[in-house]
């Protein structure tokens, strides 16, 4: 189902489902029962599909999902829209009648009998209860409007073995959506959600059902016997498709269901273990959206639910999301914690039918608990279906699923002595993780002093890697990826005393939301510790089963009951086996109570400035084409919407209504006092006007091509963007070509060309008005993020215009020099990063919160966003290229703990509607030897965070502080090195070999356009230097400080890689130096955004014939950006390399073929940072300085 | 009669100060500093030159803290994207402690030279 082209949809769909899934949920449940009855249903029990059924054990995940589900629902239903959804609708419709009926599923009562047989649900008591609440409660049905359906469901299913007509329907639908405990990993293909719905969208969806079929379980314990027997129909996903048969109705909406529910596959895994038969259940593919479907559902079962007691169990859920949406007020996570808090609470009480609710919010975990006993029988054929798509990793669970159905057995500690990780439960191993013990290798190299002024190979051959952390094996393995979550610092001080004396920023960088793939975890019960609200993660100890020790602040917390089930290995009493507990790098489906509002639709804004100078660059024309070309690829459901709205000195509103034959242009001339000409034609749903959209964008160009208007109103064309963007939230995109200066926000000149090169310092770097900052706030008050580009020839005074964009947590482009036809590369340049900026992911209403270890603190952030409280970021949009820093300090000494943690948690809403949670979590030694800090000092990092903190004080001081600031750094380092750990008397400048290139990175730092004096700069240039070292992600960061300078025409095949069918060469790294680059070689300059071949006077003819298909060097043009592709060995292994280079980057870069000429000269040669040029020290000049400075 | 009249003070200031706190918490400094400045002025006019040579160097520097102040189009000193900023925070604090010391001193010191008037005269 999800397959239709929402890769993500597993998850996405599952929103968009969700609307309608709730339903189907409910429905699903509804239906089993009713296809019980029906008869049809007998089939049913084939209902493989319903398989779904066996996550009856889903009665937990129900809870969850209901919660979900209810949440969603408002905003998914509109959603809904989505193909899957309406098909799910059209389920669900028939559903709701089928769920009515699942009371009558009475019969399942039978099927409780039969459970508490089959049931292992003695185990948990709890279950047991449930199991007999559902069999009062036949009616779960009732209840199951939704949830209660889901779960009642699973009993069916249960009880369809005994009554296996009845157990079908029941089991999926709703188990499904409870699932929505299930993990996903995310699939590949969507680096979020999409990934899980394609890969598992299939196998999901059997398995989905039985997540559902788990809740039930949990109530229902008992089920699992029965399910076992109805639900191997219901298990295989295929059969699901035969249900529809079965159902003679819904067949197919079954299936559909099934699906949806399969979202809940992880979850399933539980329902599984209850529905051992249901093992055939295909893996709940779809668990995500059986999820959020469930979570629709929920909150309409809630309401549901918690009228009908039998429901209890389903409405249970509900109410939790219920009161999670109470919590909505607040805008943090820190609201979603407390809902989640409550409905922990509530999973305590396992008892009584409405407990049996409450425990689904919170509770649903003990419950699916128990299941997960029963489940451990069929669990593991589920375990096998839904998680195909997982990963490797999870497939391992699935084995020791064995049905020691009892779940006594998982809590065994056997269970933990198979893991490897440091995660085990025993309080012992805390010890062994402060894994300080043996560095010696890798530290001795690390501290091998190093004389600069004797040393000069200093570069590695290949770039550098960021240090390890010195910490045990174990803990090595599941550390989160330094590319997303890196510290300056890899050995963190005890006492700021010790940190001081080292001389070394401490900071964290951070790239939370870039493109990856990661597990989706689909829980109703997020676990968090409870006082510091950190999200369980690797480092937490297990202290025995049933209780986990916070990392952060050690606070001792009880290990709900559904976590004690590990859906992917499908067995119980694993909760260090869990995905959560397994990946520093997880994603959670957020429920309700992560909420203020309903999740908003993607809405995009475009504002296209089409004065005079505008229409002089040219750049309307190609704008209008990449996003005709990208219009389906736009990220979004069948609710994006987008509008267009353009200025010169009058601000003009497109009316897309659906149903005009054309676009309307609406003309507002008053700029003074902007108002909006109407509400809801302007912003329209890009699906329905698709149509008017293409139109506008064809005849765009034209319309404005005789315009003689120069005045720019930028500022009233985003005060109308702000007002139109209010209701909803999303992405405004500004296009500006020239300095504003008509209306408010209107700029003066502040360029002086003739101080370009002073070194006496530069003026103007701040704003000149708080104009655009002001409204920035407005706009991240109303989740609206300005990303601007600017493409302008003249000063346009990017220091204040800028401002619209840091504050909104947008980004900021910037092409100088733009013409479409005079500047090609440019030109280039700008339509290949439009694709990207238009396809890329992005996320809406984003907050982002760092904990970390009791001790430190947050001193200060770097990127572009709105700080609202000292740890928490507002991030209108989120979107996967920018990068942040923040600076750290050690308030009390780290001496109580081997280990610090980070956890950064980003909270957002995906362009499928989802409501999602990304949580980082990076672990690091403590040390108190001086030594030590430096072995592990991430140059870097370190450079990148001096960056920032240099470009903070250049605004707020002066440029020559902060480069002065940037060498005092070195000097610093240089003498606290000398004087605390290098014991040797030696002369000269002696470093540790960790930061042995902290000087060439400094040196570079201050030869960087933003905050070099003394060549010529323009204004807006350093600027946007500025801003990007704000924003760009490290290694991208790296690249453009120091350079990668390569010798392309004598590569080998020595030390290459093998990717594919290719062979990637890889020569090695040159100092960045002219007596590098001989005129007989060919050289590769990688500065991030741009690649600069350099072709020496002398290069050998056979690279220029066969690289770059000329006879010899006279005859290479002038301008040259592409290398040919030429049938050549030679060829072939540069374009493997550049493509290889290319592919680990966001944004392309644009190549340039450089000839030995003078005019090329001075481009290139001004990266060749250890030479002197114009003034500034050479690397050995610069190294003397220092010297002299420590004297 | 003088009681009355500051028990009067007393709770007009109290006043005075939860209002500020309650309605305009970013612009609670102009008001301050408006005060500081009138009491300076009535202390010129009564010809204190020692009581207003203590507070001259504070007056000077809110002239200068507050032409210093980032770019902004409304009154205000704060600039709420970089309050947050650790430094600046502490900062803030710090000076706000200095100043409530400062004032508090000063209160006791008008206090005496207040009733040492009364009585003496």
């Amino acid at each position: 189902m999800s397959a239709p082209g929402f890769t993500n949809l597993n998850s996405s769909i599952s929103y968009g489902q969700n609307p309608a899934t709730p339903h189907r949920n409910g429905p699903a449940q509804t239906y089993q029962p009713m296809h019980p009855p029906t008869g049809c249903y007998g089939a049913p029990p084939q209902q493989q599909s319903y398989p779904t059924i066996p996550a009856h054990p889903a009665p937990v995940p129900s809870k969850a999902p209901i919660t979900n589900s209810a949440h969603s629902a408002n905003y998914y239903r509109s959603n809904h829209h989505q193909q899957q959804q309406q098909q799910h609708l059209s389920q669900h419709h028939v559903a709701p009648s089928p769920y009515s009926a699942s009371p009558s599923s009475a019969p399942p009562s039978q099927t409780y009998a039969t459970l508490p047989s089959s049931a292992p649900p003695p185990s948990n008591a709890h279950y047991s209860q449930q199991p007999l609440q559902q069999q009062h409660h036949p009616p779960y049905a009732p209840p199951g409007s939704y949830y209660g359906p889901q779960s009642y469901h699973a009993p069916p299913a249960q009880q369809s073995q005994q009554q296996p007509s009845l157990v079908p329907a029941p089991a999926v639908g709703p188990g499904a959506p409870v699932y929505p405990i299930v993990s996903y990993p995310s699939a590949p293909g969507s680096s979020q959600f999409g990934t899980l719905s394609s890969s598992q969208s299939a196998a999901a969806h059997g398995v989905m059902p039985t997540q559902m079929g788990a809740p039930l379980h949990q109530y229902g314990t008992t089920r699992p016997a029965s399910t076992a027997a109805v639900q191997p129909g219901y298990g295989v996903a295929p059969p699901s498709h035969l249900a529809p048969t079965v159902n003679g109705q819904g067949g197919t909406g079954h299936q559909h269901y099934d699906q949806s529910q399969p979202a809940s596959l992880s979850y399933d895994s539980y329902g599984d273990a209850d529905h051992p038969p249901s093992g055939t259940p295909s893996a709940s593919v779809h668990s995500s959206p059986g999820h959020h479907q469930g979570m629709q559902y929920g909150y309409a079962a809630n309401s549901g639910a918690s009228s009908a007691s039998a429901a209890t169990s389903g409405p249970a859920a509900a109410p939790s999301s219920s009161s999670s949406e109470d919590d909505d007020d607040d805008d943090d996570e820190e609201d979603e914690e407390a809902g989640g808090d409550t409905s922990s609470s509530s999973t305590g009480s396992a008892s009584p039918v409405p407990n049996s609710y409450d425990n689904l919010e919170g509770g649903s975990y003990p419950d699916s608990m128990p299941p997960s006993n029963h489940m451990t029988n069929q669990a593991a054929p589920y375990g096998n279906y839904g998680y195909p798509g997982m990963p490797p990793a999870y497939h391992q669970g699935p084995a020791a699923v064995t049905d020691s159905s009892p779940s006594h057995d998982p809590y065994g500690q056997s269970s933990y002595q198979q893991y490897s990780q440091p995660f085990p439960n025993m309080s012992q191993l805390s010890a062994a993780l402060g894994g300080l013990s043996g560095v010696p290798e890798l530290e001795v190299a690390a501290l091998r002093p190093v004389n600069l002024l004797q040393e000069r190979d200093l570069l590695p051959h290949r770039p550098l890697e960021a240090p390890e952390p010195n910490l045990s094996p174990d803990l090595k393995k599941v550390n989160c990826c330094p590319q997303s979550f890196r510290c300056t610092l890899t050995s963190i001080p005890q006492t700021q005393a010790l940190l001081t004396k080292a001389r070394l920023p401490l900071g964290l960088l951070l790239h939370p939301f870039r493109d990856l793939q990661l597990p989706v975890i689909t829980s109703n019960t997020i676990v968090r510790c409870r006082s510091c609200r950190t999200y369980i993660n690797p480092f937490v100890t297990f202290l025995d089963q049933r209780r986990w020790k916070c990392n952060l602040c050690y606070r001792v917390n009880d290990v709900p009951d559904e976590f004690m089930y590990n859906p992917v290995t499908r067995s119980y009493g694993e909760p260090h086996k869990r995905p959560e507990v397994q990946n520093a790098t997880v994603e959670f489906i957020a429920s309700s109570d992560y909420m203020l509002r309903p999740p908003q639709p993607a809405a995009y804004l475009f504002v296209l400035d089409v004065s005079h100078n505008a229409v002089e660059a040219g750049y309307l024309k190609y704008f209008c084409e990449s996003l005709m070309d990208n219009l389906d690829k736009l990220p979004g459901d069948t609710r994006t919407r987008v509008g267009f709205l353009t200025f010169d000195n009058t601000i003009h509103f497109y009316n897309l209504q659906e149903g005009l034959s054309q676009p309307q242009m609406l003309v507002v001339s008053d700029i003074d006092d902007i108002f909006i000409p109407s509400h809801d034609s302007l912003m329209v749903n890009l699906k329905e006007s698709k149509e008017l959209v293409k139109d506008l964008l064809t005849s765009l160009p034209g319309m404005f091509s005789e315009s003689k208007e120069t005045h720019s109103a930028l500022g009233p064309a985003l005060q109308a963007a702000f007002k139109l963007m209010t209701p909803t939230g999303g992405r405004v995109t500004v296009f500006q070509t020239q300095l504003p200066t008509i209306g408010a926000g209107s700029l003066q000149s502040r360029e002086d060309p003739n101080q370009r090169s002073s070194t006496k310092g530069v003026q103007h770097l701040g704003p000149a008005t708080d104009f655009y900052k002001k409204l920035a706030l407005d706009c991240s008050g109303q989740q609206i993020g300005v990303d601007l580009f600017l493409l302008s020839s003249q000063y346009t005074d990017l220091a204040s215009l800028s401002c619209i964009s840091k504050y909104s947590a947008g980004s900021i482009f910037y092409y100088p020099s733009f013409h479409c036809t005079q500047n090609p590369t440019q030109l280039e340049k700008f339509q290949k990063d439009l694709e990207r900026y238009l396809t890329r992911k992005i996320g809406f209403e984003a907050v982002m919160r760092i904990r970390c270890t009791k001790g430190l603190s947050i001193h200060t952030f770097h990127g572009n966003f709105f700080v609202r409280s000292t740890d928490l970021l507002s991030l209108a949009n989120v979107n996967p290229d920018s990068a942040f820093a923040v600076q750290m300090s050690i308030d009390d000494s780290l001496a109580d703990s081997s280990l610090a943690c980070f956890q950064a948690a980003l909270l957002y809403t995906s362009s499928k509607g989802k409501r999602r949670i990304r949580v980082h979590t990076l672990c690091l030694p403590v040390v108190n030897q001086l030594s030590d800090v430096y072995a592990g000092a991430d140059v870097q990092a370190i450079t990148c965070l001096l960056a920032d903190m240099a470009i903070d004080r250049s605004i707020t001081s002066s440029l020559s502080d902060a480069r002065d600031a940037l060498t005092n750094a070195v000097v610093d380092l240089m003498s606290a090195y000398k004087n605390n750990v290098c014991n040797l008397q030696q002369s000269g400048l002696v470093v540790a070999a960790s930061m042995r290139l902290f000087p060439v990175y400094i040196l570079s730092l201050l030869k960087q356009k933003a905050l070099r004096t003394g060549t010529s700069t323009r204004l807006d240039e350093r600027v946007f230097a500025m801003c990007e070292f704000k924003t760009q992600p490290l290694q991208q960061l790296m690249r453009m400080v120091h350079p990668d300078l390569y010798r392309l025409d004598d590569m080998s095949d020595q030390g290459a890689l093998h990717l594919n069918d290719t062979v990637v060469p890889q020569p090695h790294l040159l100092h960045l130096s002219a007596d590098r680059v001989t005129r007989d070689g060919a050289f590769l300059l990688d500065c991030g955004n741009v690649f600069y071949l350099w072709i020496g006077k002398s290069c050998d003819h056979l690279f220029i014939q066969d690289v770059l298909g000329f006879p010899d060097y006279a005859s290479i043009p002038a301008t040259m950006t592409h290398i040919p592709e030429l049938e050549t060995l030679l060829s072939e292994r540069v374009r493997a390399f550049l493509d290889w280079l290319q592919d680990k980057r966001a944004f392309s870069s644009t190549l340039t073929v450089m000839k030995d000429n003078s005019s090329a000269k001075a481009s290139f040669f001004q990266y060749l940072v250890e030479d002197r040029s114009e003034g500034p020290f050479s690397y050995n000049e610069f190294l003397q300085h220092i010297q002299q400075q420590m004297s | 009669m003088a009681f009355t009249f500051a028990a009067f003070c007393y709770m007009l200031a109290l006043l005075l100060t939860a209002a500020l706190i309650f309605f305009a918490i970013w612009h609670l400094v102009l008001p301050e500093y408006l005060i500081h400045f009138f009491f300076c002025v009535m202390f010129f006019c009564a010809a204190e030159w020692l009581t207003l040579s203590l507070n001259l160097p504070l007056l000077a520097y809110h002239v200068w803290r507050y032409m210093s102040r980032p770019v902004m189009s409304g009154p205000g000193l704060y600039d709420p994207t970089t309050i947050m900023n650790a430094d600046i925070l502490a900062f803030c604090q710090k000076e706000g402690w200095c100043k409530l010391a400062f004032y508090l001193l000063s209160f006791f010191y008008y206090l005496y030279g207040m009733i040492y008037v009364l009585v003496s005269s």
